[in-house]
């Protein structure tokens, strides 16, 4: 076996190259700078675009400009840069804007503390819109996760024409460690959905039967046109509310009608098992050196690591849930994914335990709050 | 060559408003410049210059609010062959004033034509950017706070090699855009013109006294020798060929046995700025990796990078490394005060299973664990040398470490001339 020495935002910028990411806009930012420092690396030398916007805003413009010309476009910020991008993704949403952002987060709130970890803006990524459609939100473990969760997040940017997050975390971007990288399944890659010539040419029109219109490259030789105002499937601002309804229902529905295709977790399971703890993210490692404890301690204790976030993977969790007599949720934030997964648990017990101290919360923190 | 005007999509402006005027104008510029719809790409953003991109048979861009420039200025990178013409009102002009000034320096080959009528025409007449102080709108006085912006000079100024103004009205301001378009470089145009929706009815203003201030105000036209320069687009693909590609990504094969480890194995390393602790973390997990052992390193420095503590944490196992935090360190190394003040609080918690690996000079809190003392002044070994010696004492002791696993790391992370010197140093423990 041979390793590579990665960290998650050199994972990331990696896997993007992988997935045929050609365009990538940044802002600096602690810690996501890596990212663009890598970027700047790889894509020139390659006939690629790295960019470095005059502030966030301009930064995801210049992204979705490329996107639109057909290119495939990664961003990547902290949270206090998805705050700047919030105008821009509620674009990308309703534009139907194939992007992939890295939210690689840190302590907030605001500013925070740009050098410590935290998973605070699990809700902000999905609910930081105008509109509240919904949007894909992939969380990574650890390095290998980026590299792979990034490669997946082009495919489905390209596949579901939306933004696709990666919820990172200081604590994975910054560690270096030891990866088997040729060890892993990369997928295959997607590529954009051209029109077929016998389309209408409506740029916002799915083929029959489908929820994703094909993609018209601006540029190309079709004329393309889109709109940030609610549109129709001609990309006219409309004000025909059965025109509006079908295609806000369809923005809706073509990410929950997938969520099967993007359901990527792990799950340790213990028969017999009583307890089913929920994890995400860096949390995730400490959880797995808990559970093993805890086993050995005549616990029966089942794991479920989520590494896709939103939409919600609810099948998935409702038959993790199932048969279990608790469920403890441990996060890097005070309370924000036990929201999704206290309405799914109807009738089992959910404990909470969260931690926004910059540190990691550590497996002894875990085992203590399962057997309290 | 025909009109590339949308005829299912007239323009739907109040009547006399001089946006329509441009519309025209526009397509006449098209035309003249023989482009077809294919070839070119409208970006517009909020406000009633927001329209503009619907009335046109050509790709069409319509974003947020003042950040028309920042979509262009994508588009225009990854199709270079693209006529890309941005629209924007004198409100997209205030609200997106980093992006003009940005675009001035990055001097892209795209046309910006302000569409300034002196007011927010869509939300009912308020004051923008470019509103004269003596003018009433509906922002009441507050107007008359604020120095309107001359955005030619500004854009001068910022390094835009071709800035032009024109009447909406004016006989040439097709022209005008012909002449901007054509232009191999960012372009500004500033089309004056009246809102009679709002605008007109508070201040009572011809078309010729607008003349008159524009004459009175304009200083230049068309190109700024001094600003000329190469395009962004192609001194970008020209420095870009320039660069060499990455390499692939180091692959550190499991060459060597490593001693026995029971497991995990936490090692801290505390330094201060300029002793390459970090350095030391990489080739430390190097020599691991290269012992078929799994490895992981955080490294906590102040944002001030050159003075202040160093400090590194290097996890081990025999599989994939989990929690990547350090509450029982196996290993401590101390090569300055300021690292060990930083954790000072993790001394009192060790026992004797931990060992410390210090400089003699070195104080440190009280401890149960096992110290080793290292004279680095007897031993001629300079502060950034001293965390490379630690190392080789360690891989001496060779809990999980040894010398051939520590000469094999330090062979993968240097060459040349630092890796005969990083060499000497082990060789003198």
């Amino acid at each position: 076996m041979t390793l590579t020495f990665l960290d998650g935002n050199e994972g990331i910028a990696r896997g993007a190259m992988a997935a045929g990411c050609s365009f990538f806009a940044g802002y600096p930012i602690t810690p996501a700078t890596s990212i663009y420092q890598q970027m700047l690396q790889l894509l020139p030398p390659t006939g690629g675009v790295c960019m470095q916007g005059e502030d966030e805003i301009a930064s995801i413009g210049f992204c979705l400009g490329a996107s639109m010309a057909g290119v495939k476009a990664m961003t990547a910020t902290s949270g206090p840069g998805i705050s700047l991008y919030s105008e821009q993704i509620s674009f990308a949403i309703g534009g139907e804007i194939p992007l992939v952002i890295v939210d690689v987060q840190r302590l907030g709130p605001s500013t925070g503390s740009a050098t410590k970890g935290a998973d605070g803006d699990i809700q902000f990524l999905r609910w930081g819109n105008s509109g509240g459609l919904p949007v894909i939100v992939l969380a990574p473990v650890d390095a290998k996760d980026c590299y792979l969760l990034t490669m997946h997040a082009f495919n489905l940017a390209e596949q579901y024409r939306c933004p696709v997050f990666i919820a990172s975390n200081k604590e994975i971007a910054t560690t270096r460690e030891s990866v088997d990288l040729d060890g892993c399944l990369p997928p295959e890659v997607v590529r954009r959905n051209p029109a077929p010539k016998d389309h209408s040419g409506h740029p916002f029109e799915p083929l029959e039967g489908e929820l994703i219109p094909p993609f018209f490259p601006m540029g190309g030789h079709r004329l393309s046109r889109q709109t940030s105002s609610t549109h129709g499937p001609e990309g006219y601002i409309t004000t025909d509310p059965a025109i509006i309804e079908t295609g806000i229902l369809r923005l809706k529905e073509k990410l929950h009608s997938g969520v099967d295709d993007f359901t990527f977790f792990d799950l340790d399971v213990q028969t017999e098992d009583k307890i089913l703890l929920v994890v995400y993210g860096v949390t995730a490692r400490a959880a797995r050196t808990a559970v093993v404890d805890l086993r050995e301690m005549g616990c029966k204790i089942s794991l479920l690591i989520l590494k896709s976030l939103y939409p919600v993977p609810e099948k998935l969790i409702r038959g993790a849930i199932k048969d279990k007599s608790q469920v403890v949720v441990i996060e890097m934030n005070h309370g924000q994914y036990v929201r999704e997964i206290e309405r799914l648990a109807v009738g089992v017990p959910v404990r909470f335990f969260g931690q926004m101290n910059g540190e990691l919360i550590s497996p002894e923190s875990i085992v203590k709050e399962v057997t309290a | 060559m025909t009109s590339l005007l949308n005829t299912g999509r007239p323009p739907v402006f109040c009547p006399g408003c001089s946006h329509e005027k441009v519309v025209h104008g526009l397509d006449r510029a098209l035309l003249a410049l023989n482009l077809t719809g294919e070839n070119v790409a409208i970006v517009s953003d909020i406000g009633c210059s927001g329209l503009f991109d619907t009335f046109f048979n050509t790709h069409a861009f319509h974003g947020l609010h003042g950040r028309a420039l920042t979509y262009a200025t994508g588009l225009k990178m990854a199709r270079p062959e693209l006529t890309v013409i941005v629209i924007m009102g004198d409100g997209g002009l205030g609200i997106g004033g980093a992006h003009v000034l940005s675009s001035c320096r990055r001097n892209l080959d795209i046309t910006l034509l302000v569409l300034n009528n002196f007011n927010y025409g869509m939300t009912g007449g308020q004051c923008s950017a470019t509103t004269p102080m003596e003018a009433k709108t509906s922002s009441n006085f507050l107007n008359q706070l604020e120095k309107p912006l001359d955005i030619c000079r500004v854009a001068g100024a910022a390094g835009a090699p071709y800035v032009g103004r024109v009447m909406a009205s004016g006989k040439d301001m097709s022209g005008e855009i012909v002449a901007a378009v054509s232009y191999a470089g960012f372009s500004l145009m500033d089309i004056w013109g009246i809102c009679p929706g709002r605008y007109l009815k508070r201040n009572r203003i011809t078309l010729a006294e607008l003349e008159k201030e524009m004459d009175r105000i304009t200083l230049s036209q068309g190109v700024i020798a001094s600003n000329e320069r190469e395009g962004y687009a192609t001194h970008y693909r020209r420095l870009a060929a320039e660069k060499v590609p990455v390499s692939e990504i180091q692959r550190i094969a499991a060459t060597i046995d490593a001693p026995f480890t029971d497991g995990r194995c936490e090692v801290l390393m505390l330094g201060a700025a300029g002793q390459y602790i970090n350095t030391a973390g990489e080739i430390l997990c190097l020599a691991a990796m290269s012992g078929g052992l799994h490895a992981t390193q955080k490294n906590d420095y102040p944002i001030t990078v050159l003075r202040g503590h160093s400090v590194c944490e290097v996890v081990l196992d025999q599989k994939p490394v989990g929690y990547t935090g350090i509450s029982k360190p196996s290993v401590i190394l101390c090569l300055a005060p300021e690292g060990i003040v930083k954790r000072k609080n993790i001394f009192s918690l060790l026992g004797p299973e931990t060992l410390v690996i210090k400089g003699a000079e070195l104080m440190l809190p009280e401890t149960e664990a096992e110290v080793i003392d290292i004279d680095f002044a007897e031993l001629k070994i300079k502060p950034s040398q001293r965390v490379l010696a630690a190392l080789a004492v360690l891989a001496g002791v060779g809990h999980f470490l040894n010398k051939e696993m520590l000469l094999a790391g330090i062979d993968h992370r240097y060459s040349g001339k630092m890796l005969e010197n990083a060499k000497k140093i082990v060789e003198k423990i």
